[in-house]
């Protein structure tokens, strides 16, 4: 593998981690406030249980993307960083309002329902903008006439892709974070917010399948050098459609451990391979073009030198992060304690 | 006004806010971190209620920190394209070593605020000090990258490309000790005075010789003698920072202190406006010979004047009141912990009177601004240049146009933050009292980190 090609897995890798995260936390504020008012299904409960630990280290991939670009492909984030200047400013403005707010509704309790409806809104806007990159680096909307590379907002706004892909980003959104809230309640036995959520991720799900579908064919027409490389995948794309069946199957059949119907943990993990192999398509069609058609991996790629440090840096980094990642998680995903805490919400926020 | 200069007003505007949070977010660990340990030494709850509290007005902090920061880091890549295609190739060890201190500093951030009644107390003060030594390194690599841009080396420019890159050797640039020092021990200046000033304020206000008053007189005592340690430090290595610039970039101390003409035995020049026409300071005190002691520890350092470079490319001559002003505070932070040791001290006195409290009130403040000055400075100061002497401003900066839109929504959004952080914490404080939670801190099997009444 070239060092151009292992540096752009790193960088996929880092989206991918980035996108499953963003997807649960963006959906768990979204859900928080759709059950609001419902105080006795602890739907809401579940999801702030799930929110308030976690959305600092979700950011936190954001910025680790975002520098993962520049250092490692800095040609291409100068492109991006140029074309980007408006979609990302509107989604940096809404990420700090959201949070900002949701940090706040859960210290001033008397306002809480105000703060978790701006959160919430502002939250599931994001990804539907950050989507956005995508189709944009997709090519057709950016003009690199005489040296200089500018978005053609018009254009991007009335293409019916983009518009896919927004839909695709939002009912993903919604559908992988109800699946794991679905996974996360049943393990705290709070068994009405896991119907509640079991339900949802139920109707979402087709409707997630269907928007892929689209985007496919939205992509046909207006980016055919893409859509046609990703046909040739077609294995592992009906791959990924079989395991969104397997998921399925998952919140149908009985219980093995006791409880309600379903088995929430084994559709988490078919729905996350499912979207695994998908984007590897979509990540392998793409090559090797990060901007299409100026900027490839290879005319992007930083110093030598300097991707070797930052390489180093990256085993090092996960060598000391790791235990802590691993502590996190026994204590906020898998410790019983906190998952079956007895206390009403507003004792247990900062 | 042209889209460079809303550029540049904007990310000005974007560090301003984002660095209130940023030092504070460095400096209230280390002092949480001290009440905790206290608290290990003496067995006093009141030290445990005192971290506690700070940790609630931290994780506040935090939730506009964290998304300002955000904003700052990638709007470097949508403001400065040009600057950060070349940070990418040269300096982007430090940006990449940042991300792993969040890391640390968000993943125990969360342990030490939701799992603190469930682990054990060692296992929470190694949280803690693992916050605090990710807030500091957040500082120290940022700072670093600022610093290289004073200080550019590990590459080198041949036609344009550039070359010859060693990322470990722009890594350590000649100012990075120095800088990250300063900016380093500044936050923890800003740390302890912010909390004195809220402990003088309480003081103001809480009658004289109740548990309450004792509970914010002892906080402040504690903030006073930590605030009083680093300002000294600070101060110290601020005088480094100045002879550094004395041999890095000669224009911005000349710009400090509106020096035109190359010289030895050149004066310190204190207050006054720094006059382009008469090329003098005005209205302005001059010691004289003190800068060419203080820039290379003898009277006949040759000290360069404004002079000696193109009217282009001066620094704006502003900047020295903003180095007064960061100089003046700096000593004043200093005086005022020992006005605190000579009064309880030395004359015996029980009780602070009010001319006393009003400036301790004043501190925490003033040490944000003082920050604030120090940033504008040292940024502003660099102008023309981005990378001295290698990237001017105007190639680093977007091609976009039609920027003022942008300029006035984040200001909104800033505005919309800050009004809100500072009504959340009054809320907060006001709903939480200390008596509540000296209260829960006294029972057993009552969660005082989780408690939110
Ligand atoms: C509480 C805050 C604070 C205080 C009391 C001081 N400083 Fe400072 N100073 C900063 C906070 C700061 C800062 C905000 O952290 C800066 C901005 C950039 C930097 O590296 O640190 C800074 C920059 C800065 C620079 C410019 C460095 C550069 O441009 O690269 C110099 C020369 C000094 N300081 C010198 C001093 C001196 C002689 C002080 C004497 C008391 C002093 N500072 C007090
Ligand atoms: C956190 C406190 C900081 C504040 C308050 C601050 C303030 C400013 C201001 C006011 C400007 C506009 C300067 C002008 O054009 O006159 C500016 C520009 C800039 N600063 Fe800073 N800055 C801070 C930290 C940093 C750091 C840590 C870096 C390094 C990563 C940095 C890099 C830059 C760059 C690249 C520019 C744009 C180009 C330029 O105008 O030179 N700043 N900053
Ligand atoms: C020297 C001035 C700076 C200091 C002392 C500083 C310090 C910090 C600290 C301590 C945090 C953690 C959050 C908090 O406590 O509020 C933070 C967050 C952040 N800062 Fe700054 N910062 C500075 C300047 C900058 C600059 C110039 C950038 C842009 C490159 C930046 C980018 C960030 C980012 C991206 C975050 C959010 C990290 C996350 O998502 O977890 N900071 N900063």
């Amino acid at each position: 593998m070239t060092d151009a090609l292992l540096a752009i897995t790193v960088l996929w890798g880092f989206v991918f981690i980035y996108a499953v995260m963003a997807t649960m936390d963006f959906g768990a504020g979204f859900w928080s406030m759709i059950y609001f008012n419902r105080t006795q299904t602890k739907a809401t409960n579940i999801a702030n249980r799930y929110l308030s630990p976690t959305w600092e280290v979700t950011n936190t991939f954001i910025v680790a993307l975002v520098v993962a670009v520049y250092s490692l492909f800095p040609s291409a984030a100068y492109t991006l960083g140029t074309v980007l200047l408006i979609p990302g400013s509107m989604i940096l403005l809404l990420l700090a309002l959201r949070s900002a707010f949701l940090v706040f509704s859960n210290i001033a309790s008397e306002y809480r329902k105000p703060l978790t409806y701006i959160s919430g809104i502002t939250g599931i806007l994001i990804p539907g903008l950050l989507i956005s990159v995508l189709p944009i680096t997709h090519g057709n909307y950016i003009d690199f006439s005489d040296g200089r590379q500018t978005l053609d907002l018009m254009k991007l706004f009335t293409s019916a892709n983009e518009y896919a892909f927004i839909g695709f980003a939002i009912s993903s959104t919604l559908f992988l974070s109800s699946l794991l809230l679905a996974d996360y309640s049943k393990t705290a036995e709070e068994y009405e917010a896991y119907a509640v959520y079991r339900r949802d991720a139920i109707i979402l799900g087709p409707i997630s399948l269907a928007m892929a579908v689209l985007i496919m064919f939205t992509l046909r027409i207006e980016a055919p050098w893409l859509y046609e490389k990703m046909m040739d995948n077609l294995a592992f794309l009906i791959t990924s459609v079989v395991f969104f069946v397997i998921g399925g199957l998952g919140l149908f059949l009985p219980s093995v451990t006791g409880g309600p119907k379903g088995m929430p943990r084994l559709t988490v993990i078919a729905i996350t391979i499912q979207y695994l192999l998908a984007s590897l398509v979509y990540g392998q069609a793409h090559l090797p073009y990060i901007v299409y058609p100026e900027v490839t991996i290879q005319n992007a790629f930083t110093d030598p030198n300097s991707f070797r440090a930052i390489f180093a840096t990256y085993i090092a980094g996960f060598a000391i992060l790791f235990p802590g990642f691993f502590y996190f998680w026994t204590l906020f995903m898998n410790d019983k304690r906190y998952l079956q805490q007895k206390q009403p919400p507003e004792e247990t926020k900062t | 006004m042209d889209d460079l200069l809303i550029a540049r007003s904007l990310f000005g505007t974007t560090m301003g806010f984002h660095i209130i949070f940023a030092t504070i977010g460095v400096g209230l660990p280390f002092m949480m971190l001290t009440a905790e340990l206290m608290y290990q030494k003496t067995k006093d709850q009141e030290y445990v209620v005192m971290a506690k509290r700070w940790t609630k007005a931290f994780a506040v902090l935090l939730g506009v920190g964290i998304p300002t920061g955000t904003i700052a880091g990638v709007q470097l890549s949508l403001l400065w394209p040009g600057f950060m295609e070349v940070i990418g190739v040269v300096m982007a060890l430090p940006f990449q070593i940042e991300i792993y201190a969040f890391f640390i500093e968000a993943l125990f951030m969360s342990i030490y605020v939701y799992a603190a009644e469930r682990i054990p107390p060692w296992a929470r003060i190694t949280s803690l000090v693992l916050v605090a030594i990710g807030a500091l390194a957040s500082a120290v690599l940022i700072t670093n990258v600022h610093a290289w841009e004073g200080t550019p080396t590990g590459f080198r420019i041949e036609n344009g490309m550039i070359t010859d890159v060693d990322p470990w050797a722009a890594f350590f640039n000649p100012s990075f000790i120095v800088t990250a020092g300063h900016v380093a021990l500044s936050a923890y200046t800003t740390g302890a005075f912010v909390i004195a000033s809220v402990s003088a304020y309480k003081l103001w206000r809480t009658e004289f010789n109740t548990r309450i008053y004792h509970f914010h007189k002892k906080a402040l005592t504690l903030s006073l003698i930590v605030g009083g340690i680093f300002s000294l430090l600070t101060a110290i290595n601020g005088h480094e920072s100045a002879q550094y610039l004395h041999e890095y970039q000669p224009e911005k101390l000349a710009a400090a202190e509106g020096l035109f003409e190359t010289q030895s035995h050149a004066p310190l020049v204190i207050g006054g406006f720094t006059d382009r026409e008469t090329e003098e300071v005005k209205y302005a005190i001059h010691i004289p010979w003190a800068l060419s002691f203080l820039a290379g520890n003898s009277f006949d350092t040759v000290v360069k004047g404004l002079k000696e470079w193109p009217e282009e490319e001066w620094p704006p001559l502003f900047v020295h009141t903003l180095f007064n002003g960061m100089v003046g505070i700096g000593s004043l932070l200093i005086l005022l912990p020992l006005l605190a040791l000579l009064w309880m001290k030395f004359l015996k006195k029980e009780k602070y009177p009010r001319w006393i409290l009003s400036t301790f009130i004043a501190s925490g403040p003033l040490a944000v601004l003082a920050i604030e000055f120090g940033w504008i400075f040292a940024c502003t100061g660099r102008q023309p240049w981005t990378i001295y002497r290698v990237l001017s401003t105007a190639d680093s900066a977007t091609t976009a146009t039609n920027l003022g839109v942008l300029f006035l929504a984040f200001a909104a959004v800033y505005v919309i933050l800050g009004v809100s952080v500072v009504f959340v914490l009054l809320y907060y404080f006001r709903k939480n009292t200390v008596e509540d939670d000296l209260h829960r801190a006294e029972q057993k099997g009552v969660p005082l980190y989780g408690s939110n009444t």
